[in-house]
């Protein structure tokens, strides 16, 4: 009984593949696919349609390291996460990269053995509510009930906020998005709090999204940002500057489309980007086409933020924040030479 | 007539009964099935065809594969009906009464089975594409634990069972440490514990995915409760049967495995039976871990922008499915219980 | 190495040694990780500032409380829903069990059909169910049902009134008086009626198993069939109701952590899922809570025995 035990637990161990992680540019190019983490389905972000493919930012920005390390955007490996699992799946070597909009802080840098690559989205927590109640401002919510999800710092902010303008509220916390917005959408809540960038995510799912309006207020700065283990210097690299290449290929005007053409330009800034001079890929450890096949396959900056929650997609966000600092906004990406 | 007064009306007492639960029916069903049997809409593809009150099972049509393979691609279905057929074909026998070779077939079901369902469903050899656990879902994914943590939890069980009767102190207090920790806590906190607490127990670097964790916490928590039906059979055999064996010269192992348990498992097959239908229903806490079992996609499904609004439709589904399961296995192991 | 007992003692050296190594490497595995990530051991962090705010608390409690406070606070929060689950899960039970044997057939059939629904579904959906039909069926604040003008029903909760105070509308929602949520009321009640369908069961065991001669002469002198219930039948199969009962209020205060999944805050979703979250200390966590509801489950266990002890009787069993 216990051999067949132990032959059963071993056969589907090996199967199941367990691994172990030596320097991770070497684990994934072995591998021959990148392990990246995401979340259980969060519209604009990272979610599964109908046939298992995702979409979203952090999907497409996963896509990009796997084009810059293994040459192509389609060799990468999702794994949806929930907000208590997400930490543990990146320390213990389950996943290669937390592409998860996670929140950039102190805490998690310092507390966790992992660290911030750099912000891929500027965010901030709101609150949404039904334009029944005739609320125009997050300050009228007094004695408010508040839906919120469990194990993100939301529910610190949100307290946070109450406390610091003399509020009232109650927090009704549930383990899944999915039964928070359900709870919400019964009239469970008065309002519904989660990252600016869910808000609208999320407001995709309720029976009626024009009764529901976004607050102004954003209550706290949340950086979202890709995470990755600390004591890695040459994957962090890797990842920081995958976002950086996508960044100044949008201050460059190079899309997708353009890419094989630029190729030809004189602008050495554009030659650079693209490889074409310098041997910066060398570098960091990839080819020296790293940032022009990001940009071919994945798209620049710009580029993955209107396919993904621009004006024209459901979600309708504007750039905002998420602007180039030539346009007002805070994505400002230092320069590739 | 007569039955109708002696069975409802026999006293004034219980004609208030018999009326008080007619009208009991009379508020409760008609109006359930208007809204599930004769309003509802089962024709059209879109949620246009749901126009309208009553249940819109076309939702419950559109998604019933997601519902049964989960994120499984869709092109690699095949393998897992495979997987079930082979399943079906070979337990089947195990219910015929007099069906020869049971043991036999016992013996490929509990350690060949596994293997070739394992290498069924994963791919990765013999040129079947390789599908990560984290697309296994719906339907298939709660058989799967069901099947698996019962599989792992009889064994488990047993050992511990025996452990617990054993006369060496030290393999008694381990044994009664394990069977009490897993019986005296709730299952969400086994299942905690293993996605949670399991990669802290391992060496840096290595780790196991979700599934297996979970499958693990399951396999654990199962076999304590195993364990005491199998000590309730084991409790059951007459102590002339361990005298005869050691007569007979049997060791210690020999005993257990060809005089005592075949005779206790078989006195405590109902309670086995019944050890199965309640992990089929734990299977649904793992949804709670983030594993998209029959619930967890039902529960995805009725969030979808494009069906909103039809979440009761998929709820009645799932309780109607679970139901049909665990109803036929309770039956099942009541006509065992009167054929014992 | 043939002496038995010899064996004997060497295979359990083996067996105590095997579990202590792996044991021991599990451990230092543990500690290992943990200072990897800069977690402390220990219990210290009981101490920190919580931070968030709690839905339901028997005791008082604000954000910044400790974490000590929220464990008790989700502690105080399971054992109440057990305690009141448990009293009207026993009598739900005994109604539905006592039914399954009325001689009404429609009542009897009533009551076997309720037993197979409700025991082939898993309590999960049912939690599911009954929190969404409690939602929906109640009305926003705004237009509560008001109960004598002091108490209020609308889907934040019951508000009912308490010593010092009574529920009044304030802005968005009911403040003062005493509030049972509908998290609560969803959990008590899914608890109550998926509890009772199985101890229906066994009470109907129990009655069953006290032999026809007690009914028979209990009817001989006179006693009503009501009487005879309650005088002679229920106290003789109390005796082989209660170890089976005992397992069920177990099962049900173990169930109670399904909460999670409702945003109840008892134990599980307070300590095991927010704590737990904002401090990732695993083991601790986790293991406290384990250790409570072991606790619990002992308690129970011999509060059941002691009854069960003073109820026997000698006597033909």
């Amino acid at each position: 009984m216990g051999r067949f035990t132990i032959a059963f637990v071993a056969a589907f161990v090996a199967l199941a593949g367990t691994g172990w992680a030596g320097p991770t540019l070497d684990a994934v190019k072995g591998r021959g696919q990148l392990s990246c983490g995401v979340s259980q389905g969060v519209p604009g972000f990272s979610q599964p349609d109908e046939k298992g493919a995702w979409h979203g930012i952090d999907a497409d920005f996963c896509r990009a390291i796997a084009a810059a390390v293994l040459g192509s955007a389609d060799k990468v490996k999702f794994t949806g996460l929930s907000a208590k699992e997400r930490f543990t799946a990146l320390q213990s070597g389950e996943i290669d990269v937390l592409s998860r909009n996670t929140t950039w802080t102190v805490t998690r840098d310092a507390g966790l053995g992992l660290i911030s690559t750099g912000v891929t989205y500027y965010d901030g927590q709101g609150f949404m509510v039904r334009k029944s109640l005739n609320v125009k401002s997050a300050k009228e919510l007094n004695g408010a009930q508040v839906c919120m999800n469990a194990g993100t710092s939301t529910e610190l902010n949100a307290a946070d906020f109450f406390r610091a303008n003399n509020m009232q509220f109650k927090s009704v916390v549930f383990e899944k998005s999915d039964e928070t917005v359900a709870a919400y959408d019964a009239g469970r809540c008065d309002a519904y709090s989660t990252d600016q960038s869910g808000l609208y995510g999320e407001r995709l799912k309720l029976k009626n999204k024009d009764e529901h309006m976004v607050l102004p207020e954003i209550i706290s700065k949340e950086p979202l940002g890709p995470m990755v283990r600390q004591g890695d210097d040459q994957w962090f690299n890797i990842v920081r500057w995958t976002l950086y290449a996508m960044i100044n290929a949008e201050e460059l005007s190079v899309t997708s489309a353009t890419a094989e053409e630029q190729k030809k330009s004189t602008n050495p800034e554009i030659q650079r980007l693209l490889g074409v001079e310098g041997k910066i890929g060398g570098q960091l450890g990839l080819s020296d086409a790293w940032s022009y096949e990001i940009v071919r396959q994945v798209g620049n900056y710009g580029e993955v933020f209107e396919k993904n929650v621009g004006p024209k997609t459901p979600l309708g966000i504007a750039r905002g924040l998420n602007a180039l600092w030539k346009n007002g906004g805070l994505q400002y990406a230092p320069p590739i030479r | 007539m007569s039955w109708l007064h002696r069975n409802l009306f026999s006293s004034p007492t219980n004609a208030a009964l018999t009326i008080a639960a007619l009208y009991l029916l009379w508020v409760v069903i008609p109006p359930f099935v208007d809204w599930a049997l004769i309003d509802a809409h089962i024709h059209g593809t879109s949620r246009e065809a749901c126009a309208g009150g009553g249940a819109c099972w076309v939702f419950i049509k559109q998604r019933l594969p997601q519902f049964i393979y989960g994120l499984y691609p869709e092109s690699e279905r095949g393998r897992v009906d495979l997987a079930f057929a082979i399943l079906i074909v070979a337990a089947a026998p195990l219910f015929v009464p007099r069906f020869p070779a049971k043991r036999w077939i016992g013996a490929f079901l509990f350690l060949v089975y596994p293997v070739i369902a394992g290498f069924l469903f994963t791919g990765g050899v013999l040129g079947y594409r390789e599908v990560p656990t984290n697309q296994w879902g719906g339907l298939m994914l709660t058989l799967i634990v069901a099947l698996t943590g019962m599989a792992g939890s009889l064994p488990l069980g047993i050992l511990f069972a025996l452990g617990r009767q054993s006369e060496l102190p030290a393999i008694r207090a381990i044994s009664v440490a394990f069977i009490e920790l897993m019986r005296g806590v709730p299952l969400i906190t086994v299942l905690f514990m293993a996605s949670v607490m399991f990669p802290l127990f391992l060496p840096e670097g290595m780790n196991f995915n979700k599934l297996l964790r979970a499958l693990i916490g399951i396999m654990l928590f199962s076999s304590a409760y195993m364990a005491e039906v199998v000590r309730g059979g084991l409790q059951a055999i007459p102590r002339g049967q361990y005298e005869a064996a050691a007569a007979l010269g049997l060791g210690y192992w020999r005993t257990m495995g060809l005089v005592v348990l075949p005779q206790a498992l078989r006195i405590v097959i109902p309670g086995i039976v019944n050890s199965f239908i309640a992990l089929f229903k734990d299977t649904t806490l793992v949804l709670i871990i983030g594993l998209f079992d029959f619930l967890g996609m039902i529960q995805a499904a009725a969030t979808d922008p494009n069906w909103l609004g039809f979440a009761t439709e998929g709820y009645v589904f799932a309780a109607a499915v679970y139901w049909v399961f665990c109803f036929s296995i309770s039956r099942y192991s009541q006509t065992l219980e009167s054929r014992t | 190495m043939s002496d038995p007992r010899l064996r004997a003692i060497v295979f359990q050296v083996l067996v105590i040694g095997l579990v202590v190594a792996l044991g021991a490497m599990l451990f230092a595995n543990t500690l290992d990780n943990l200072s990897r990530r800069g977690i402390q051991t220990g219990f210290g962090f009981l101490g920190n500032q919580a931070g968030f705010n709690i839905l339901s608390h028997l005791i008082p409690y604000s954000e910044t409380s400790s974490y000590g406070r929220a464990f008790l606070v989700g502690l105080l929060n399971t054992l109440l829903v057990s305690a009141i689950a448990i009293v009207l899960a026993t009598i739900l039970g005994f109604v539905i069990g006592i039914a399954r044997l009325a001689p009404n057939w429609l009542v009897s059939r009533l009551a076997a059909a309720y037993v197979e629904t409700i025991r082939n579904i898993p309590l999960l959906l049912q939690i599911f169910f009954w929190y969404f039909a409690v939602l929906r069926s109640l009305p926003l604040p705004r237009q509560s049902i008001s109960i004598f003008g002091v108490a209020f029903l609308n889907n934040r909760g019951l508000y009912l009134p308490s010593f010092d105070s009574v529920p009044h509308l304030a802005g968005l929602n009911f403040q003062g008086g005493f509030v049972l949520v509908p998290e609560f009321v969803a959990l008590v009640t899914a608890l109550t009626i998926y509890t009772a369908s199985y101890i229906a069961e066994v009470v109907r065991a129990g009655v069953q198993s006290v032999g026809r001669g007690q009914s028979e002469a209990a009817y001989a002198l006179g006693l009503t069939r009501g009487q005879a219930l309650r005088l002679v039948i229920v106290p003789q199969a109390l005796r082989v109701i209660v170890p089976p009962l005992t397992n069920q209020y177990l099962n049900l205060t173990k169930n109670s952590s399904l909460a999670a999944a409702i945003a109840y805050p008892e134990l599980v979703s307070v300590f095991a899922g927010s704590v737990l979250n904002q401090t990732g200390q695993a083991v601790t966590v986790i293991g406290i809570t384990m250790a409570v509801y072991l606790a619990i489950s002992l308690s129970i266990a011999l509060g059941m025995n002691l009854y069960n002890r003073r109820t026997v009787f000698v006597g033909r069993s």
